[in-house]
């Protein structure tokens, strides 16, 4: 498979699962502010803050708007082309990507892809979003949900395949431990069990609620919503397929259909750092993460995940590729015979 | 052929009605004669039509509008700088081509391809037709896209031109003419594959009532020209498709085209040349290349030869070619064919190398290099059309009787600054076709562009893009200026 082609599958299915999950995010943290009466500035910045926080695009945010209203986040998150993780953003990369792969992808796959992107650009979006934000999300989740199954359905288990399941699953492992990283404030000592104020428990439903984890996390363990039993379930859970360590085994058995390399060994560097985040995942408790604070724990966890990122790139793509905005480069694209 | 009788018998009150503010007017019409009655190829689509309502024509249209926009079957619009995409316009009624009138196209495409055919290899190699003068040597020494650098290159197989398009008109008569030659990358064929598709979906029976040529097999005839010119030691070759990338207006075809073909589709950036030998960058590292199908122009395809500033092409892609190593279609230099001065010639190419008169005849030109040719072009500059020679896509030409004086006066300058550069026309009446404008039918200027493929075989597949100027009056069919397209259905009888 080319290198380039390799690398626009994965990019391809990384924007897709990034839109969806900030799709996720916003959506129960819109919801939950209905709960809230009495909201001004102070506290409703202190709600939107940690989660523009969390995407880390704080810098970008401020340089955009002077209030962390909840009509702000929203409109920075969903529809502003200045930012690049924007759902509308994402959605348009996704399809970028998409089209310099064309021939990998089934026609099926392809028109979904060009459905929520037309969707998103055309006047009915916006309609659809003042009239019920809530609707507007699931338009956007269940696209990518159809997505993962055309995908699933149709599309050939080739090496592609894997390429496009290893930048679904980092990118869901990565996003999963942001939106765990949103409420890290909430958690005061370590090992804490219940938690004292009303609305932090709610923020951490709700939480739960953004990963589809609400109704798994009641049967196993209650409706109490209790930091550590969350946070173990969100970070080494081995059955729930939003959890961190689900997505890295996932993204660890990908790697290896792609080199053919088995378990217990490794031919770079992707390999190597997968192996051992995962083996680290599964043998780790909550004990030991709130040992080293969570906020650090997320943190090196996402630096952890960046190295795999670039090291995939080292192994197989050689060279960067993303040169979408070379601007010289895409005149001599357009350039080059037009219809005649 | 007879009468099919499961055909749904038409109300003729209502049929009338669906194309009744129709006016032939004072063109070749193709479905109507003069007296208003239809032409007997057309005479069951008609019916078919007629059983219609506007709104369930319009209907169906919607559905292949938005399928052909989901598919993402559209085109990038060349300096808009927001990358917006249109869908090619469709229009849903299809041309028909009779088989004999078919039979007469055929021959005369494929006489013109041979005869350009062994026209660039003489002028690449001892040049006869220059030397003894039949055709005067300046014009194609001086002609753009003439590559000296590759005289006495042998090219696989003698070909150069492997994929032709070559753009067709009938004038007031009915009759056919070339308009001109695209021996370079002509771009199209999947827009003919895929409005044949779309009709199937809309008119499925007609098909088989109607009795139409298939056209399906055309990535297939491609792929066996492509291996045919496979470097002679390779005996499993491997083919790619050079696109210049997915910001070009012709990406959706290459994909299209790649992904019919089963093979890769590859940019400039993908490749590399190793000790004359091209390779593509794989995740499993460098794999060999021997035949490159290029969507890239010669200028743009290996700056270390051609433009230095090109970031699309391949460092070191023509010296592997010219090792052998790797086979290109088109071939290099294939340009000087498209000169619209060379276009003038072609006619006495045939007559040359064939010893054939032309079966399909040229629209008369006038060059702006020849004296008597340049004072006729400069005093009736209104009546003419002006054509740049190397300008292509609707682009740098001018339409006398459509433009305003002071149009004209500056063509006349730039005729007279550059008269090598220029050629002139008489305005052709270009046959009408009825097309579904606004919410009635009315006749629009057409065109046709076969694609011709010059292998082991010839082969041109049935019909081709017939391209139709949607604003009314337009003799101007491109794309790029508000054209659209229909699906061409050669048939396999005379009705």
């Amino acid at each position: 498979m080319l290198s380039r082609v390799a690398n626009g599958l994965y990019w391809m299915s990384r924007y897709i699962e990034r839109a969806e999950n900030t799709a996720r995010l916003v959506d129960v943290n819109l919801q939950l502010l209905l709960n809230f009466r009495n909201l001004n500035d102070s506290t409703l910045a202190g709600h939107w803050m940690p989660i523009v926080q969390s995407t880390g695009d704080e810098s970008l945010f401020t340089q955009l708007y002077t209030k962390a209203s909840g009509e702000n986040v929203a409109e920075f998150f969903v529809f502003n082309d200045a930012n690049p993780n924007s759902i509308v953003s994402c959605i348009y990369h996704a399809r970028e990507n998409a089209r310099t792969v064309r021939d990998q992808i089934t026609v099926e796959f392809w028109g979904e892809l060009n459905r929520i992107y037309l969707f998103l650009r055309s006047p009915a979006a916006r309609e659809l979003w003042q009239q019920s934000p809530s609707d507007f999300f699931v338009e956007v989740r269940n696209s990518s949900l159809l997505l993962q199954g055309l995908a699933d359905a149709t599309i050939m288990r080739n090496e592609g395949w894997h390429f496009m399941r290893a930048g679904r699953y980092i990118e869901r492992a990565d996003k999963t431990s942001r939106m765990l990283d949103v409420r890290h404030e909430t958690v005061t000592e370590p090992g804490t069990q219940v938690l004292t104020h009303q609305a932090d428990a709610l923020g951490w439903s709700a939480m739960l609620r953004s990963c589809s984890a609400w109704d798994a996390y009641k049967a196993l363990h209650g409706a109490e919503v209790q930091p550590a039993l969350v946070t173990e379930f969100l970070l080494l859970s081995e059955d729930f397929p939003r959890s961190v360590r689900f997505c890295v085994e996932h993204l660890n058995r990908a790697l290896r259909a792609i080199s053919g390399v088995g378990e217990g060994r490794f031919c770079n560097d992707a390999e190597k750092h997968t192996g051992r985040l995962l083996a680290e995942l599964q043998f780790c408790s909550p004990d030991d993460i709130f040992k080293v604070g969570l906020h650090e724990y997320i943190d090196q966890l996402q630096f952890k995940l960046d190295a795999i990122s670039d090291a995939l790139f080292q192994a197989y793509i050689f060279q960067p590729f993303q040169a979408e905005t070379d601007n010289a480069l895409q005149q001599q694209e357009e350039q080059q015979q037009q219809i005649r | 052929m007879s009468e099919n009788p499961t055909l749904p018998a038409s109300n003729p009150a209502q049929s009338t009605d669906f194309f009744r503010p129709y006016d032939p007017g004072k063109f070749f019409d193709e479905m109507f004669l003069p007296d208003g009655s239809v032409r007997p190829h057309y005479r069951r689509l008609h019916q078919r039509l007629s059983t219609m309502t506007a709104a369930e024509y319009e209907e169906r249209h919607r559905a292949v509008d938005l399928s052909f926009l989901r598919q993402g079957i559209t085109f990038n619009v060349y300096g808009d700088t927001k990358g917006a995409e249109r869908i090619f316009p469709f229009d849903m009624v299809p041309r028909i081509i009779p088989a004999k009138e078919w039979d007469h196209l055929e021959a005369g495409l494929i006489q013109r391809i041979t005869a350009l055919n062994l026209f660039l290899h003489d002028i690449y190699h001892d040049q006869n037709i220059l030397k003894d003068g039949t055709i005067p040597a300046h014009y194609v020494l001086s002609a753009k896209n003439f590559r000296r650098e590759f005289v006495n290159f042998e090219v696989p197989r003698d070909i150069y031109i492997h994929i032709c398009g070559i753009d067709l008109i009938r004038d007031d008569q009915g009759r056919y003419l070339v308009l001109e030659d695209n021996a370079r990358c002509p771009s199209g064929v999947s827009y003919l594959l895929e409005n044949r598709r779309a009709l199937k979906r809309t008119f499925p029976r007609s098909f088989e009532s109607i009795g139409v040529r298939p056209v399906e097999h055309y990535p297939d005839e491609l792929m066996r020209v492509l291996n045919h010119i496979a470097p002679t030691n390779v005996s499993d070759p491997t083919v790619v498709l050079l696109t210049p990338g997915a910001y070009n207006s012709a990406y959706f075809e290459h994909t299209y085209l790649a992904r019919q073909m089963g093979i890769e589709i590859v940019e400039g950036r993908d490749l590399q040349v190793r000790d004359q030998h091209v390779f593509m960058r794989t995740t499993k590292g460098l794999q060999p290349v021997h035949v490159i199908y290029r969507r890239i122009d010669d200028d743009f395809i290996d700056p270390t030869v051609f433009r230095r500033d090109s970031m699309l092409g391949v460092p070191g892609l023509i010296s592997a070619y010219r090792a052998g190593n790797v086979s290109l279609a088109n071939s290099i230099g294939t340009g000087v064919a498209d000169d619209k001065v060379m276009y003038y010639f072609v006619p006495r190419m045939i007559k040359y190398y064939l010893d054939q008169d032309p079966i399909l005849p040229n629209v008369d030109t006038y060059l702006g290099s020849e004296k008597e040719d340049l004072a006729y072009i400069l005093e009736n500059i209104e009546q003419l059309v002006i054509k740049a020679a190397n300008e292509s896509g609707g682009y740098g030409m001018l339409i006398g009787p459509q433009s305003t004086a002071k149009e004209c006066d500056e063509f006349r300058q730039r005729v007279k600054a550059d008269p090598r550069n220029y050629i002139a026309q008489p305005t052709i009446s270009l046959s009408r076709h009825p097309t579904y404008v606004g919410n009635e039918f009315a006749g629009r200027h057409i065109d046709l562009r076969p694609f011709v493929l010059y292998g082991e075989n010839t082969t041109v597949i049935p019909g081709g893009l017939t391209r139709v100027a949607l604003r009314k009056d337009s003799l101007v069919v491109n794309s790029s200026q508000g054209g659209g397209s229909k699906d061409t259905w050669v048939l396999y009888g005379e009705d």
